[in-house]
């Protein structure tokens, strides 16, 4: 039941251009980031033979590509993520899927691994870039896995997040705006916890980007693993919550 | 209420915020009986029809399909209703074909049986030319007509169409109404509508709410040879003067409705018989008898003007 209302999901995205121009748009920013750190990459090679235990092509160009598309994600996950209950609600076709023998549990479960396939398919893109490096050079297998899996887990809680404040409306601008307040938030939150003293604060703590810097490092620490999950979780339940309460008001 | 009845709701209650939009509403519906929902705007139909499809909550009250609670087991309850809300909960982007696939499926119908599944709806519903076009392309006589297509694609024993023959044109209003008559024929159907006469023409049996509440629970029959006074209307090309008409047999008084047309009033038994014989004998001319009939329209003004329903259309919250 839950692939069921996956598959409607994505096929509705791939319905409608939205899809295919984030695909585009995506691919050709990060295509000619890449290319530049690259570029980038040959001017520093020399002055790196130098060095001692001197950072790899995987650090250098691959890392911060994906530190770079994490920043434009955060700014175009809103966009996919805002119309999935926002819309249903807005066209009563939620009726559909309440009146249908289905828990809520289900309904919200469908529509994120929807989402979540979007996100796999869009990683799973971006990847073919780094690969494409294997004709030239030897990459750090361990740390390539590490960053797409750290890439998963972060838009995965993008989409909880974005699935959780479009069930709130049924518009779906609002749900996008809030959506990119509230990752943009989670981003910078560590900002405050740095300014005190050992920087390991709460803060620190909530902040999306602390996780996802140490993994982009090849550091696969499970308490980063759990972190995500945790989010993902509490706002499954939290979308689940909302739909319920719905019906009561 | 007996025990065999597919539907039943039990004093139901609803509240939006501080304002009571259903009071204490029972009924019970059973197998094979065609239920119909009058009220006027703002009454509580759209609202009943929500919380017993679980779309809503009851602030109290039970609602049970076929003994389970739709609250307490949510899942078999809902396996056997299919409802059309007021707004047809069709995907504009997904093609009729697609559309109606995906509803089987929402439905637990079995993979083998959803191709006869999707058929049997598509006749049934007169889709069968516009399989592959797209939903949001067609017009709202065939939107409203997949609406209806997707509540039956499961074979429930229970189906709920909130205003059904919305945007239809009389064609289809008629093949709609004749399809009613054929899934009353062995599930229950409950419709809301605010045109009386198909009320009359498609269902056994009507409730009247008023304000949330339950004013009137009857048979269409009853309802039907209800009727303070019974009364016949003749007319006649050479009338003769009233007294002659009151002479007659069973006839308990005259009104004169123009030159030619006279409306007699009777008490048990119709004149109709002797109102012929006399105009035979005495060459009245008679070319129209009609029996007068105690119309829906009459019993529903009746029963919901005294007092206008106070506040704005509850039916518009969702």
């Amino acid at each position: 039941m839950i692939l069921t209302i996956a598959r409607r999901e994505i096929t509705a995205m791939f319905l409608s251009p939205l899809a295919w121009v984030i695909l585009g748009v995506v691919q050709i920013i990060l295509g000619y980031v890449f290319l530049a750190q690259l570029d980038n990459y040959f001017i520093l090679q020399p002055r790196l033979l130098a060095l001692k235990n001197a950072p790899g092509v995987t650090d250098i160009v691959i890392a911060s590509t994906f530190q770079v598309a994490a920043i434009i994600l955060l700014m175009i996950m809103p966009l996919i993520t805002m119309r999935t209950i926002a819309e249903e609600k807005r066209n009563k076709t939620l009726t559909l899927l309440i009146s249908s023998p289905l828990s809520m549990t289900e309904i919200v479960l469908g529509k994120f691994l929807g989402l979540f396939l979007f996100v796999f398919i869009l990683v799973s893109l971006l990847m073919l870039m780094p690969l494409s490096l294997y004709m030239g050079t030897d990459l750090d297998a361990g740390k390539l896995f590490s960053i797409y899996l750290s890439m998963l887990l972060l838009l995965g809680s993008f989409a909880a997040i974005g699935l959780y404040l479009s069930s709130l409306t049924d518009n779906q601008t609002i749900a996008a705006v809030s959506t990119f307040g509230a990752l943009l938030m989670l981003w910078i939150i560590n900002w405050l916890g740095e300014s005190v003293a050992d920087g390991q604060s709460v803060m620190t703590y909530l902040s999306l980007l602390h996780h996802y810097q140490n993994m982009l490092e090849g550091i696969f620490d499970s308490s980063d693993l759990a972190y995500y999950l945790i989010l993902i979780v509490t706002f499954l339940v939290l979308t689940i919550r909302q739909l319920d309460r719905e019906r009561l008001l | 209420m007996d025990s065999t009845a597919l539907v039943k709701v039990e004093n139901l209650t609803r509240f939006y915020q501080k304002q009571c939009a259903i009071n204490q509403l029972s009924f019970s519906l059973g197998a094979g009986e065609v239920l119909g929902f009058l009220g006027p705007n703002g009454a509580g139909k759209t609202t009943t029809m929500q919380i017993i499809t679980g779309n809503l909550a009851p602030s109290e009250g039970q609602v049970s399909i076929n003994g389970f609670d739709i609250i307490e087991s949510p899942r078999q309850a809902k396996q056997l209703i299919g409802y059309l809300p007021e707004h047809p909960p069709v995907y504009r982007d997904a093609t009729v074909d697609e559309f109606l696939k995906y509803c089987a499926q929402l439905r637990r119908l079995k993979r083998a049986g959803i191709a006869t599944a999707m058929a049997q709806a598509k006749a049934n519903c007169g889709l069968n030319d516009v399989g592959h076009r797209l939903i949001g392309n067609l017009s709202k006589g065939y939107q409203q007509r997949v609406g209806i297509a997707q509540a039956i694609i499961h074979n429930p024993l229970v189906v709920i169409l909130d205003e059904p023959t919305i945007g239809l044109d009389p064609i289809q209003i008629r093949e709609i109404r004749s399809l009613i008559k054929t899934l009353g024929e062995e599930r229950s159907v409950i419709i809301s509508s605010h045109i009386l006469s198909e009320v009359q023409a498609t269902c056994d049996r009507v409730l009247i709410i008023r304000e949330g509440k339950l004013i009137y629970n009857a048979s269409i029959e009853s309802l039907e040879n209800q009727g303070k006074e019974l009364s016949i209307t003749v007319a006649l090309k050479q009338p003769p003067g009233i007294e002659s008409l009151i002479e007659i047999d069973q006839v308990e008084h005259v009104e004169t409705i123009d030159d030619n047309r006279f409306r007699l009033y009777f008490n048990s038994s119709s004149p109709a018989e002797s109102v012929v014989k006399a105009s035979v004998e005495q060459q009245w001319g008679l070319y129209e008898l009609v029996p007068d009939r105690a119309s829906l329209e009459d019993l529903f003004i009746e029963l919901t003007r005294d007092k206008p329903p106070a506040g704005e259309s509850r039916e518009s919250r969702s």
